[in-house]
């Protein structure tokens, strides 16, 4: 077994003794960041991988959200077809989106996607009947249940993090080594030069956006699941901008990355918030040195210090 | 029935009326160009006579204004660069294009997976170049030489039918330019379209020279018809039309 698995491998078994370890705080703590990872996994693979810098990445987790809760709401879906919906919604609205915002590129690609989303938010409130907007709804206990575990308890929630986590990590693990995965970072690296060894560029970067947006929209979809609520503020701007501020802090174009940016980003929102009220302010100071000091993200700038086969 | 190039061996490319203009810049104007199958063939102009223009639409990365492009006997005047490529053909581009950022394994790798080769086609382009020590550098620490190779070496791990090179050995070092000229010479089965400034390696690669000035075929012909031709001596020395 190489060491990119085997790293991968040992943290997932680390998030799993970590449930019993850990006090419950910091547990439950734990299983947010491990769905809102997902989220920055996906992103990462638009962004860190293939160079898109997507703005509007919270179109699709909303998606993905929305799948999953209003077909469990409104129509009494069970768990594993209301995932599946979401998953089909999310990859349906990141093909049309990918396919639309790919004939632009750099700040028109930003914008577009920005917009895009922006819609996606306006549509959310203003089938305010079926979503409850702003307020959002919160999804029955009742139905928040997966093969007789019960997805509200603490150790249902973890669990079921730390499992669609694993495969979400070892998917990305596999990808980027994979032809597809090389030819992304290829586009990202240089792009007249794999167009000119023969790489269809536009479609490999409409397949990274699908992907992306999917994964995405699963991370959507178990945040609902998992915590019990869908609103649109979840398909707000501010929900686009955080997965790239996860991945940049974590280190874009690492699978590891997203993780331990996640993992930074929601203790220093956590703990600043606690001080003062101006926790924004102290997140974004912290933001600003970080990017002053590690361009590359923590685990960017140990790649390339100490750990080149850092996957 | 196939097109058959101006030396008699059917054409791997043909162009016809093949034009250029760049805002009111006539850079290619109706080039009709024949390659034999197999030949080495240089082309030459001085600078801005719109070499790279044309090759760059040959293989699709510069839209033509008008004309056409034949490769194997089939139109592909319409078809993305990259689906041209996958006809087998390489580019090497005039300002060095590599992967800085991958290793160099990784460069050749990506070139020769997607033409359909292996790891094996990677280790043995790596060892005929010359790059097989530092194949875990990343590119962007190679020296500007080493990155030109480097490039070439995307090219033959392409095993392409058509090579096209634009200004290979510019600003390569003597030794360098020696190797070049071998390794240009030991690719037996390979077309070889090479744009090329450095007289020594026209000379000494080309089977047949195609001059281009003021974007048109100024004259075309064996080494030694080119170079006692009038015409090109005076485009060189940059008078006007003797
Ligand atoms: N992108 C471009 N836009 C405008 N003019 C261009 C462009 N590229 C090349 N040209 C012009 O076209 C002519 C031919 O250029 P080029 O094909 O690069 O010549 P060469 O490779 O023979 O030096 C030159 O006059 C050059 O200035
Ligand atoms: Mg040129």
């Amino acid at each position: 077994m190489d060491r990119a698995l085997a790293l991968h491998l040992g943290v997932i078994a680390a998030l799993g003794l970590a449930y019993f370890v850990l006090p419950a705080y910091h547990a439950g703590n734990l299983a947010r960041i491990m769905v809102l990872a997902i989220y920055a996994m996906g992103f990462n693979l638009a962004f860190g991988y293939t160079g898109l810098l997507s703005l509007g990445h919270a179109l699709f987790f909303g998606a993905g959200m929305y799948g999953l809760a209003l077909s469990m709401q409104h129509f009494g879906a069970p768990t594993l077809p209301a995932l599946l919906i979401a998953l089909v919604a999310s990859a349906l609205v990141a093909a049309v989106v990918g396919a639309l915002a790919l004939r632009t590129k750099g700040v028109a690609f930003m914008i577009v996607t920005l917009m895009f989303a922006q819609a996606g938010y306006l549509t959310a409130l203003y089938f305010s009947a079926w979503t409850r907007g702003e307020e959002g709804f919160v999804l029955p206990q009742a139905l928040r249940r997966f093969a007789g575990f019960d997805l509200s308890s603490a150790a249902g929630r973890y669990f079921a993090a730390l499992l669609l986590f694993a495969l979400t990590l070892l998917l990305i693990g596999a990808i980027v080594r994979a032809p597809f995965g090389r030819a992304l970072i290829a586009i990202r690296e240089n792009e007249p030069r794999a167009t000119m060894l023969g790489y269809d560029v536009q479609r490999l970067k409409w397949f990274a956006i699908i992907v992306s947006g999917t994964i995405s929209g699963l991370a959507g979809a178990t945040y609902a699941l998992l915590f019990g609520y869908a609103g649109a503020s979840f398909a707000a701007v501010p929900y686009s901008i955080l997965p790239l501020l996860y991945v940049l802090l974590g280190g874009a174009g690492t699978t590891l990355g997203p993780l331990v940016g996640t993992a930074f980003m929601i203790y220093l929102f956590d703990l600043s918030s606690s001080l003062t009220d101006a926790y924004m302010l102290i997140a974004g100071v912290v933001l600003v040195l970080l990017t002053m000091f590690l361009p590359q993200g923590m685990l960017g700038t140990l790649r390339k210090r100490a750990l080149p086969w850092l996957p | 029935m196939a097109a058959l190039g101006a030396a008699g061996a059917p054409a791997i490319l043909q162009t016809r009326g093949l034009t250029k203009t760049y805002a009111g810049v006539q850079a290619n104007v109706d080039v009709d160009f024949d390659l034999p199958t197999g030949q080495i063939r240089a082309l030459i102009g001085p600078n801005g006579a719109g070499k790279s223009t044309f090759v760059g639409m040959l293989c699709g990365r510069i839209p033509a204004t008008r004309g056409t492009v034949m490769f194997d006997n089939k139109d592909i005047s319409r078809l993305p660069a990259h689906r041209r490529i996958r006809l087998g053909i390489a580019y090497t581009f005039q300002i060095t294009s590599v992967f800085t950022g991958l290793s160099v394994r990784e460069n050749v790798a990506l070139a020769a997976h997607r033409a359909g080769g292996t790891e094996a086609t990677v280790t043995e382009v790596l060892a005929r170049v010359g790059l097989s020590d530092r194949a875990d550098q990343p590119a962007g620490d190679l020296s500007y030489g080493h990155q030109r190779i480097l490039e070439i070496a995307m090219g033959l791990a392409q095993k392409p039918r058509l090579f096209i090179l634009d200004e290979p050995t510019q600003g390569l070092a003597e030794s360098e330019v020696a190797e070049f000229k071998a390794l240009i010479r030991g690719l037996s089965g390979t077309t070889i379209l090479l744009i090329e400034h450095n007289m020594s390696v026209v000379m000494e690669t080309a089977q047949f020279i195609t001059v281009l000035n003021h974007g048109a075929i100024l004259a075309e012909g064996t080494p030694e018809q080119i170079r006692a031709n009038p015409h090109v001596q005076a485009a060189y020395l940059g008078t006007e039309d003797a």
